[in-house]
């Protein structure tokens, strides 16, 4: 039983990634779609948090959002696996057994 | 204090517009660009700043067509063809971002928050987003 988890704000922002991390089951998944890609950057703020927790969750980025803002190439924290497009959001949503949407 | 008497229709006026949101996730960032465009055609003088998450609209390699919106990012390009040459970012949030002057789409002055700092309080009118 784990959950997938959607993360949609900047964690320079607003604290929604703080929150999952401190809410979510380990064993979670943790996918950042939208602005919350921003937390996905190793060079990022949230990059030592994401880190820090890469033993507790599973951390994902999806594509299309990163390639909107230009991130295509940039450097991700090592382990956040990207989601190529909108079908492998949709396999993460079938393999999980319920989602909870981060705002 | 200006009273009201003293009001010159033909002085030109130091516009701010401070961007502080990052694009495509919220509205703000289009909005604030096309304020800039009208605001041009007034004859201001005219700057435009990019904060925090603001820098990221500056992010080269932009590429929207996978979440089928608009990629607003080449008419910071535009800018200088009307006449908004006053492009500014604070230092401390590319660096915070992990981002450098490398990684901008357009020409800008790199600024320090201190020397920022002193020309947002020389402006006539400050417009945040």
């Amino acid at each position: 039983m784990s959950m997938l988890h959607t993360v949609n704000k900047s964690p320079s922002e607003r604290n929604v990634l703080d929150s999952c991390l401190r809410l979510a089951a380990k064993g979670s998944a943790i996918l950042l779609i939208e602005d919350g890609v921003y937390g996905a950057l190793a060079g990022g703020q949230a990059a030592d948090k994401i880190a820090s927790r890469m033993g507790d969750f599973k951390f994902y980025a999806l594509g299309p959002d990163l390639a909107a803002r230009g991130l295509s190439e940039a450097p991700l924290v090592d382990g956040v696996k990207v989601v190529a497009d909108y079908g492998g959001f949709v396999d993460l949503a079938a393999e999980h057994e319920a989602h909870q949407a981060w705002l | 204090m200006m009273e009201e008497d003293d009001f010159d229709p033909e002085k030109v006026k130091r516009f701010m517009f401070v961007n502080r949101k990052a694009p495509y996730g919220t509205v703000y960032a289009l909005e604030s660009l096309e304020t800039v465009l009208i605001s041009a055609a007034f004859d201001q003088d005219v700057s435009v700043v990019f904060v925090d998450d603001g820098v990221f609209q500056l992010k080269k390699s932009q590429d929207t067509k996978g979440i089928n919106m608009k990629n607003f990012s080449p008419t910071f390009r535009a800018l200088e063809g009307y006449d908004v040459e006053k492009l500014y970012v604070e230092r401390e949030s590319l660096e915070a971002r992990g981002l450098s002057e490398d990684d901008l789409v357009v020409d800008v002055e790199i600024l320090g928050s201190d020397e920022l700092s002193k020309i947002m309080a020389a402006q006539d009118v400050v417009i945040s987003n």
